[in-house]
């Protein structure tokens, strides 16, 4: 129970965190494990070897029919036909002030198959939204959340690991896409996609099934460094690589082109939700737009809501912010007016009463060498 | 949970070693298992007059900043600026390398409003 006196949900794999000793959170409405060891130990662990997600708690919306692709075009920002089938990308449900509802993942088992990754703080308030728009019978959209659990395998080893559980499994999955594979566990869905910035999958799978491959995973892994890895870590990693948070870097009042998400909104295409506000910013300019700040100096972490200021005038704030454990420095995500949003610039981050200069920074922090 | 009895233990989780008439601060074993990675601290300046169960120090962790309170009032004559590059010692070591100011007692009596350590180690729930 919370304070509030309203149920956390469980993922299939909660008594799995408990006994693993994980220090369990309230995220998003979910008992989560925010870290078992270490938030740093698990960040480096992905970083160098591999760590093991719970992803359970994130929403899984199938989307099938004839009708498919023509009503995921004008419900979502991106463009769907760019996606072959057995591939991924990133897209975004907008509301019709060209806010953000949330931002997904699409991904495309079939030819009229797709699978829809949500977050998991929003699977009600998306899945009402989706229904909203739509009226046509050659699409059947079922929510499977209930029924699936996923965990994301990430890091630099994790197809060793992989494939020492379903032999050639990483050569089939280039990046961003998804094949399903009959495993001594039964039938499950591998995509190549990830929260992390490392080359990873990310396994969908029955929640009946869920404890069992967490277990084999972490077994057969544990040779090549594989740790189980919280929230904690999940967060550090994806702000190294600048990856948006729903609820951070974006929300309802803000657009995909303030939020500097434009290559992921196609505005050839004939209507979606928002289109027309998007069209007006790309004609006139954003108000505002999302910087990515890099410390010039050591001192304390930036966090979240901690206010940007040039001059002594507050320009903006930061939405995510921490000490980058792979840079060992400051690293934040900003929202600030567009006059001051050039890389190079240099702001100030106020943190207690202190000014701390950062420069603005070409996106991401830190990149894996190729 | 390290609880040594040479030590008088605050509610808020510092600790107090007195010397005469200085005590030198740190944050319990407890405490700093519960914030888990300290990442920075924010350490006092030497000469800052601290009073009793009053903001001092702010230690933080990957998730969050945490205030220190002084657990007794005095000024602040020394600082451990090892801390401020490894701010990890804290966790490692938060009794003996840990150790973040050193304070001249300006009101001595102020250490009976300090537990010891069973006294500490029943508010923590050992």
């Amino acid at each position: 129970m919370t304070s509030s006196g309203v149920d956390l949900q469980r993922t299939p794999l909660h008594a799995v965190h408990v006994a693993l000793g994980a220090r369990m959170v309230p995220f998003g409405g979910w008992d989560m494990p925010v870290q078992y060891t270490s938030i740093l130990k698990e960040h480096a662990a992905v970083r160098t070897t591999a760590g093991l997600f719970d992803i359970s708690h994130m929403g899984e919306v199938r989307v099938k029919g004839s009708g498919a692709v023509a009503w995921l075009n004008e419900t979502l920002t991106n463009q769907v036909e760019k996606v072959s089938v057995g591939s991924s990308q990133y897209t975004l449900l907008l509301n019709d002030q060209g806010g953000v509802i949330d931002d997904l993942f699409l991904y495309r088992p079939g030819e009229d198959e797709f699978l829809l990754m949500i977050n998991a703080s929003m699977i009600e308030e998306d899945i009402r939204a989706l229904k909203s728009h739509l009226n046509r019978s050659d699409v059947i959209l079922t929510d499977e959340s209930r029924q699936t659990a996923a965990m994301a395998l990430q890091g630099p080893v994790s197809s060793i690991i992989l494939d020492r559980w379903i032999p050639g499994a990483s050569a089939k999955l280039p990046r961003f896409a998804i094949q399903s594979f009959e495993t001594s566990f039964g039938k499950i869905s591998v995509a190549r996609t990830g929260y992390t910035g490392e080359d990873g999958f990310e396994i969908i799978t029955s929640s009946s099934k869920a404890a069992d491959i967490w277990n084999h995973l972490l077994k057969i892994g544990q040779s090549d460094g594989l740790i189980p890895c919280g929230l904690g870590a999940r967060d550090t990693l994806r702000m190294e690589v600048c990856y948006p948070l729903n609820g951070h870097e974006l929300g309802p009042e803000i657009t995909p082109l303030e939020a500097g998400l434009g290559i992921f909104v196609d505005l050839n295409k004939p209507r979606f939700p928002g289109k027309d506000i998007l069209v007006q910013q790309k004609a006139n300019g954003v108000p505002r737009k999302a910087v990515a700040l890099l410390a010039q100096v050591p001192g304390a972490p930036p966090r979240a809501d901690y206010p940007v200021c040039k001059d002594g005038k507050i320009i903006g704030k930061l939405t995510s912010g921490c000490l980058s454990p792979t840079l060992q420095k400051g690293i934040g995500l900003a929202l600030i007016e567009t006059a001051h949003a050039m890389v190079g610039n240099t702001v100030d981050i106020e943190i207690r009463g202190k000014y701390n200069p950062s420069s603005i920074v070409k996106k991401p922090f830190y990149q894996k060498p190729k | 949970m390290k609880l040594p009895t040479d030590l008088l233990y605050a509610d808020t989780h510092e600790w107090l070693k007195v010397e005469g008439t200085v005590g030198i601060v740190g944050i319990s074993d407890h405490a700093q298992n519960e914030l888990s990675d300290v990442v920075f601290i924010e350490l006092p300046k030497v000469g800052t007059q601290a009073k009793a169960r009053t903001n001092i120090a702010v230690v933080e962790s990957v998730k969050a900043a945490s205030d220190i309170y002084s657990p007794v009032s005095g000024e602040v004559i020394e600082v451990n600026m090892d801390l401020q590059n490894d701010p990890a010692l804290l966790n490692a070591d938060p009794y003996g390398k840990g150790w973040i100011y050193k304070i001249k007692l300006a009101q001595p009596d102020e250490t009976k409003n300090l537990k010891d350590a069973e006294g500490y180690k029943a508010q923590i729930g050992g």
